[in-house]
């Protein structure tokens, strides 16, 4: 049951990274190598803000969002808008934008190296105990995945019932007929990848709330997670996304508790390889590749 | 073959003996910078043979290099120096193998995350397995020297070039090239393209899993994130598309280069490494999509055709 709930709320910011980069390659096409870096300079910046100024990590979610927005907003239209626009096909642009965010992440792990110093970070807040059932569970476990539920609602409702939340939908289904009815794709496209940028990095905010991260080398490991998250739940399923998300913390947790807490990324990729043989295209899913 | 072939493959030769005569002029400093030049001429060119025609990105180098280097470690103390290293070819061929078995089915990109992790994988599984042994490492102690290591990887990197240069003239390396321009074509032209893509991939695994093994001896002790150290597998990309892999002869002017340029920084800035990998694969991206061969290609053709006009 420990194991259970832990690997449940884990799954629920797992779940918010995943959506981040899945609106990245769903809508935008990009398949956002640096992913995990965004989500690390989030959780940096709650860091920062936590330390120097005594602010909570929740209010800091307020400035990680817009900020992280923006960041990504530019990315796109600066650096991967033209290797949309020359892309042959799209393979083509597959290669590219994995080669140009691969540089990304790191340029972005150099910076981080230069301005920090390189190695681990955490910080303490909210954790006092809290209790469910009949276990105890830290609260800013509990708090993270609440707040991470709720973005990832509030993110589900946009995208269902409101008009550029629709659009993004069509330019995801197929950018050539979105441009028939009249939608904007490059706009939106560079919409859809800044949001996932923004959600990522909100993710890693809260993340940071209960987790030490390594400025250096976890970015790949997030990469990775929101991938196999991705890839199992189908590109383009919010539910199908979820579900994986939890899955994939309930699997972690259990191989940390009970055989070793070094093989939790293998874990993962025993996941991901089941997924890869018998449902490539994703849990969910239906249509072939 | 016709006239051509045969003064390619004599020039070529020639080129190989030279350079393996390097140990009797050069400095022992600038024998310790052959030698990794050598090891990246390997790892770069054989990468290159599969993901140049495929376009399928493998970081899957380090994987299959600390497999070689565990094989050394283990059988070092049990079997004859010279077994070790075709042992491991042929585990890396197999641990290709199957991986390409797994994921070539599929769209490049899933490729392309599987083997990202693939190192990582291997080296939380061999921690493990170690931990539970109650072991952190190995001692590889031998007689081997440096030149002798320097030779060994000369000798595989004119293997490579001569099983590229084999693979390309035969109906595999054909095969190759209408997958890497359309697949779909290649299929219905009656290609087994899963089949072919397989096959390739299993031969920079050996290869990467042989340099391993050779370099074993160099390091003296193992430990797995050493040997699965998960930068190798970029520098080799980098590596490799910064020559060009249009070319058999491309990786290598990407390999003396790059390889130089990381010895200067990592000597005297270890943390701007990053920014050098983050740079070099912006500069591939941006700057050189076809590598240095391609600004060859472009300057030849110019030349060609301004004596033309």
């Amino acid at each position: 049951m420990f194991i259970i709930i832990t690997g449940l709320l884990l799954g629920g910011t797992y779940a918010l990274i995943a959506m981040g980069l899945n609106l990245q390659y769903g809508v935008a096409r990009i398949m956002n190598l640096a992913n995990g870096e965004i989500l690390v300079a989030g959780g940096l910046a709650a860091f920062w803000v936590y330390t120097a100024g005594q602010v909570s990590p929740i209010l800091a979610l307020f400035l990680v969002a817009p900020v992280a927005f923006a960041v990504n907003w530019l990315l796109y239209r600066i650096m991967l808008e033209p290797l949309v626009l020359r892309a042959k096909s799209r393979g083509a642009l597959e290669v590219d934008s994995i080669l140009a965010t691969f540089g990304l992440s790191f340029i972005m792990i150099g910076i981080a190296l230069m301005i920090y110093g390189g190695g681990y970070f955490n910080y303490s807040y909210l954790s006092t105990r809290v209790q469910i059932f009949d276990s105890s569970f830290a609260l800013n476990r509990v708090v993270a995945f609440a707040l991470a539920a709720l973005i990832a609602l509030a993110l589900w409702l946009w995208l269902s019932f409101t008009r550029p939340g629709m659009t993004l939908r069509a330019v995801a289904v197929s950018p050539e007929n979105a441009r028939l009815v009249g939608i904007d794709v490059r706009r939106v496209s560079a919409l859809a990848f800044a949001l996932g940028g923004a959600i990522t990095a909100m993710g890693g905010a809260l993340i940071s709330m209960f987790v030490t991260l390594d400025a250096s080398t976890d970015g790949v490991i997030f990469t990775m997670k929101a991938l196999i998250i991705v890839i199992m739940g189908g590109v383009g399923d919010i539910r199908g996304t979820v579900i994986a998300a939890l899955l994939l913390g309930i699997a972690e947790t259990a191989v940390g508790a009970l055989i070793s807490p070094g093989l939790t990324l293998a874990a993962a990729y025993v996941l991901f390889l089941l997924v890869l043989l018998f449902r490539p295209q994703g849990l969910f899913g239906r249509t072939t590749l | 073959m016709s006239a051509t072939d045969y003064r390619n493959l004599a020039i070529s030769a020639g080129l190989v003996g030279l350079v393996a005569l390097m140990p009797f002029y050069a400095s022992g400093y600038v024998m310790t910078l052959a030698v990794t030049v050598a090891m990246f001429t390997v790892l770069a060119t054989s990468w290159a043979l599969f993901s140049g025609p495929t376009h399928y990105i493998s970081l899957a180098t380090a994987a299959f290099y600390g497999l070689g280097a565990y094989i050394t470690g283990l059988g070092i103390d049990h079997l004859p120096y010279w077994t070790l290293p075709l042992i491991a070819g042929v585990a890396g061929a197999i641990v290709a193998a199957l991986v390409g078995v797994a994921t070539l089915r599929l769209s490049g990109v899933y490729f392309v995350i599987f083997t990202l992790g693939l190192a990582e994988l291997i080296r939380q599984l061999v921690t493990f397995a170690q931990v539970q042994a109650g072991r952190q490492g190995f001692y590889v102690l031998t007689s081997i020297s440096e030149t002798m290591i320097y030779w060994q990887l000369v000798a595989l990197a004119a293997v490579v070039w001569l099983v590229g240069w084999l693979i390309w003239r035969s109906r595999l390396g054909f095969a190759l090239r209408i997958i890497g321009n359309d697949e779909t074509v290649a299929r219905h032209s009656g290609i087994n393209t899963a089949q072919a893509k397989v096959l390739l991939f299993m031969v920079p695994g050996a290869a990467a899993a042989i340099v391993g093994a050779i370099m074993a001896p160099r390091y003296v002790y193992i430990e797995p994130s050493m040997a699965f150290g998960p930068i190798l597998s970029f520098q080799v990309v980098i590596m490799a598309l910064l020559g060009g892999t249009r070319r058999l002869w491309g990786p290598i002017a990407g390999v003396i280069p790059f390889t130089l340029l990381w010895e200067v920084i990592s000597g005297n800035m270890p943390n701007q490494t990053y920014l050098l990998l983050g740079v070099a694969f912006l500069l591939i991206v941006y700057v050189l999509p076809g590598g240095f061969v391609g600004l060859y290609e472009k300057a030849l053709h110019r030349w060609r055709e301004g004596r033309a006009a």
